[in-house]
């Protein structure tokens, strides 16, 4: 499991989540973020294209990741969910919480 | 830390319910491990359980859940104490036992994690998610096992 952090275009921070995001590794993806919250970035796009599964120490993260930068004025968006992962946040009812759209283009386009 | 992972699997002589394969790994208490137990029962399962999706997904998820709060919530992360996972399985059946060595909690009374109140919370979905993705939960009286079952026909 790993994370890749590019900067795109348009200054959107897009995290690719590379295998889980699980108990084991949501510090890492948090701090992350954290970091370029920090560094003054403002915009995120979390890709979940290469994903397998996210446990709910992962969905917690999500939460609080997407207060802390809308504490900041910023902006959160989630894609490439696969169905799996969608009934995932439909369950919780976290589809209501975030922006999701189903590919990393129409995110970054909807910056 | 990595830890070397081993799993004991046994045939079972006289099982019931068609449960006739046993798996046990016993887990320390750190998080860097979930991953690499859920994808070694999951290895074992996924060339005996008639459904694969099932395994790909909810039980992987449930698996991971389970130990993942058995080592934080149960254990503490405390470096002393151990996580059993025994999983007895058949083609049509899984029985997932997680058991920790904490005091146990009371799953009885848990807040509802989807009501509009709670859902900016970071935490506090693990075991709703368990029940949602299992088709049976039990727990032992002292709330420091849980087992979690899937069939499919």
């Amino acid at each position: 499991m790993a994370f890749s952090v590019k900067k795109h275009a348009g200054g959107v921070v897009v995290i690719e989540v590379d295998g889980q995001l699980i108990v084991g590794n949501r510090q890492e993806l948090k701090q992350r973020v954290l970091d370029a919250l920090e560094a003054g970035d403002r915009k995120f796009l979390i890709d979940f294209t290469r994903t397998g599964y996210i446990d709910s120490s992962g969905l917690g993260v999500l939460v609080s990741l997407s207060k802390k930068i809308r504490d900041e004025g910023g902006d959160l968006r989630l894609a490439g969910l696969n169905e799996d992962l969608k009934t995932l946040f439909e369950l919780t009812k976290l589809d209501t919480l975030f922006a999701i759209t189903d590919s990393a283009q129409e995110a970054l386009s909807a910056f | 830390m990595s830890y070397p992972l081993h799993a004991h699997l046994a045939r079972r002589e006289r099982a019931e319910g068609g449960l006739d394969a046993e798996l046990r790994l016993r887990l320390p208490s750190d998080v860097g491990v979930v991953e690499e137990a859920v994808e070694l029962v999951a290895r074992h399962l996924e060339a005996a359980f008639v459904d694969r999706r099932t395994i790909r997904f909810n039980l992987r998820v449930a698996l991971a859940e389970a130990i993942g709060n058995a080592i934080l919530y149960g254990n503490t992360e405390d470096e002393a104490k151990g996580v059993a996972v025994r999983v007895l399985f058949g083609r049509n059946v899984v029985e997932m036992e997680v058991t920790d060595e904490g005091c146990g909690f009371d799953y009885r009374y848990l807040p509802d994690p989807t009501l509009p109140a709670n859902r900016m919370r970071p935490y506090g979905r693990g075991l709703f998610l368990i029940r949602q993705l299992v088709d049976e939960v039990r727990f032992n009286d002292a709330g420091n096992s849980i087992c979690m079952i899937l069939r499919r026909a």
